[in-house]
């Protein structure tokens, strides 16, 4: 059974354009130790979908799902403070933005502590102890005076390392990083992924990792999914779907990578944007903007066609009839 | 810090020429002065009337007046009462408790009340309690503290007799003075019945003073609120497993206050202003009774150093609000 299991998840907000499904009809299953990056453009609904699975999504938006559990227990019929105790502390989530998700107010050590106190009772010189370590296993220099420290008077790099600390202060045993890195210079990106991927083999937790950059992807993910306009469009292990990817999105995702565009002389890209409330197409979501689209791309909507390797949602994969074509 | 200091220092001396000089010259822009008010239908020989206006200065320039005064008040002179030939500065202190005792007691109700209530009114966004709270404070804060205060004393003390309609204690009671606040003094002397008395009396001007401020702090709250809740560091909170109250009442509180600190410091020149009326209606011996009388009186020296003096604590008390707004915020106190 995986750790966290979750069927047919859709979030719906409505606004005064109507209601919009950011995510619609998501399956995600994570097991034990596992790194499951999830990719996707701006606005495909990747910090929605994980915002769901911490129970965060603000209130007018609905959560809907056949099941939605971690480890064995169904997060839909606990109460708010039950599932407070399985968030933050089973369940870790790190954000993108390092500089404002940490409250300016209160110094490092405190925010710190109080995930400690909350979750695992910890006091006095005890607390104190457990957090410089965390802080020395995040690889904050001279942590003791760090403790002291407001947000204000770190980088963005050290905060990020700041909110990992506090994620991973309870043990967790799935940790969601949101684009830990999209904020940061690009010298401090490689050390916060290759600390999160550190703490990950050290610690065997589960790791979902949210992220633009099919490039991480490619070095840290076991599995990866490929979102698009709140749907998963591929699902396949990495190399599986770095060496044969079957969407045409995934291809020019991975087109647009600069080490597979050598000699080509500018960076391919895709032309348009993700579909908002007002723009999604008939058809396939993908459609508008897909070089390989026929009559059927603009009138039905795919479902995922499952192959050998994994799924796609696409009629006419790159593969090909590859493994015969899909009925 | 002490920079920052400084430069508020260096403020102080124009601000306080510019109220000087206004007081100083409105006084005498309302007609009669100081000998006809007291004279009054009578009359009196003009030759007499030459005589007092010269033995009290006024019958020099206006500018030659104006500069005799900023020289005596430099050099720590306020002045004697016209009315009482008593020294402005002693009048105005052994008044100025019964003012600050006031003022505290409406600043506490406002911050009460209002602190909860913008509170909610934010948590709750869009409910009824929200909308209750937004119309009863822009109510409360357009109703003029003369109308509001008469209609208090007429529902509460006239109707119910549930309180006095003036001053600030029974007169059955008699307590020494200490520290010139009622409810320590009658705490303090231990007389039975006496604090309940001074409590009674204090309730409505207080209620009536702290209206406006219980109104802005109200708005103030919530909106400072509304705008902290959707701060990323408050999802955090929720991230990390916190309790509502936790994410709330500690969390986005404690950033939320430090507008509303400053705001609250702003009221202390609303309050003295209201104080002027709210202790005229409820004849409360403080120093806005006392500032009303002295125009009425045309006392000169005692309305311009009432006004000095009062300018005086609101500049301080602005002072200190800005300090406090550095201890508040992090960001401030480490860019100093
Ligand atoms: N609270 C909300 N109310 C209404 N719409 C929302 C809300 N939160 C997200 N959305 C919409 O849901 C869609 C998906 O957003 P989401 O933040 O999940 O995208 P993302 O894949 O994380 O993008 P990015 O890479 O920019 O972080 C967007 O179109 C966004 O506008
Ligand atoms: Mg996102």
């Amino acid at each position: 059974m995986p750790l966290l299991d979750i069927q047919n998840l859709s979030v719906e907000f409505t606004t005064r354009a109507g209601t919009f499904r950011a995510v619609d009809g998501i399956d995600l299953a994570v097991d034990e130790g596992e790194v499951v990056g999830i990719v996707g453009e701006s606005g495909s609904g990747k910090s929605v979908t994980s915002l769901a699975v911490m129970g965060l999504i603000p209130s007018p938006g609905r959560v809907v799902a056949d099941r939605l559990s971690f480890a064995g227990r169904d997060l839909r019929a606990l109460s708010a403070s039950q599932r407070r105790k399985i968030t933050g502390k089973d369940v870790a989530m790190v954000f993108q933005e390092p500089m404002t998700s940490l409250n300016p107010c209160f110094t490092v050590g405190f925010q710190i502590m109080e995930t400690l106190k909350v979750h695992e009772g910890l006091s006095g010189k005890a607390l104190k102890r457990r957090t410089i370590e965390l802080l020395e296993q995040v690889g904050i220099p001279a942590p003791e005076s760090r403790l002291s420290a407001f947000p204000h008077q770190l980088s963005g790099g050290m905060n990020q390392r700041v909110m990992i600390a506090i994620a991973i202060a309870c043990n967790p045993r799935l940790l969601i990083a949101d684009e830990p890195t999209t904020a940061l210079d690009v010298t401090i990106q490689k050390q916060i992924i290759d600390l999160l991927v550190q703490l990950q083999k050290d610690r065997g937790m589960a790791l979902i990792l949210i992220t633009h950059d099919m490039g991480v992807v490619a070095e840290t993910a076991h599995r990866v999914i490929v979102m698009y306009a709140g749907q998963k469009v591929e699902e396949r292990r990495a190399r599986d779907l770095f060496e044969r990817p079957q969407h045409p999105y995934t291809g020019a995702l991975l087109d647009a990578l600069p080490e597979r565009a050598l000699g080509k002389r500018r960076l391919p890209t895709i032309p348009g944007v993700v579909p908002g409330i007002g723009d999604r197409p008939r058809g396939c979501l993908f459609n508008p903007r897909c070089r390989f689209a026929r009559q059927d791309c603009l009138d039905l909507r795919p479902p995922l066609f499952p192959d050998p390797e994994g799924q796609a949602r696409c009629y006419y994969p790159l593969g090909g009839d590859m493994w015969g074509a899909p009925e | 810090m002490l920079r920052f200091i400084l430069t508020r220092a260096s403020l102080v001396i124009p601000t306080f020429l510019g109220v000087t000089f206004l007081s100083f010259l409105l006084i005498r822009l309302v007609p009669g002065d100081p000998i006809e008010v007291r004279v009054g239908e009578r009359g009196i020989p003009p030759e007499r009337l030459a005589q007092l206006r010269h033995e009290m200065g006024l019958d020099q320039p206006m500018w030659k007046q104006f500069a005799d005064y900023i020289g005596n008040v430099l050099s720590g002179d306020l002045g004697t009462s016209i009315v009482t030939q008593n020294p402005v500065l002693d009048e105005f202190f052994t008044l100025f408790p019964a003012t600050v005792e006031l003022g505290l007691a409406a600043m506490v109700f406002a911050v009460l009340a209002g602190l909860p209530a913008g509170i909610i009114a934010a948590v709750k966004r869009g409910s009824w309690f929200d909308h209750g709270v937004m119309g009863l404070s822009l109510t409360g804060y357009s109703m003029p503290i003369f109308w509001w205060g008469l209609l208090l004393i007429l529902f509460f003390s006239v109707q119910l007799g549930l309180t006095p309609v003036s001053g600030r204690l029974d007169l059955l009671y008699y307590v020494e003075p200490v520290t010139g606040f009622m409810l320590v003094d009658t705490w303090l002397s231990g007389e039975k019945g006496a604090f309940a008395s001074a409590l009674r009396h204090l309730v409505l001007p207080a209620i009536v003073l702290g209206t406006i401020p219980l109104a802005v702090i109200a708005r103030m709250t919530r909106s400072a609120m509304l705008e902290v809740l959707g701060e990323d560091y408050i999802r955090t909170g929720r991230a990390k497993g916190l309790s509502e109250g936790r994410v709330i009442g500690l969390h986005a509180l404690r950033n939320a206050l430090i507008p509303v600190v400053t705001v609250i410091g702003l009221q202390v020149g609303t309050l003295l202003g209201g104080a002027i009326l709210t202790e005229t209606i409820f004849s409360w011996p403080g120093v806005g009774k006392w500032l009303v009388e002295s125009i009425n009186r045309r006392d000169y020296p005692a309305l311009q150093g009432g006004v000095l003096l009062i300018a005086t604590t609101v500049m301080t008390v602005n002072l200190l609000v800005d300090l406090l707004y550095g201890v508040l915020n992090p960001r401030i106190r480490h860019a100093r």
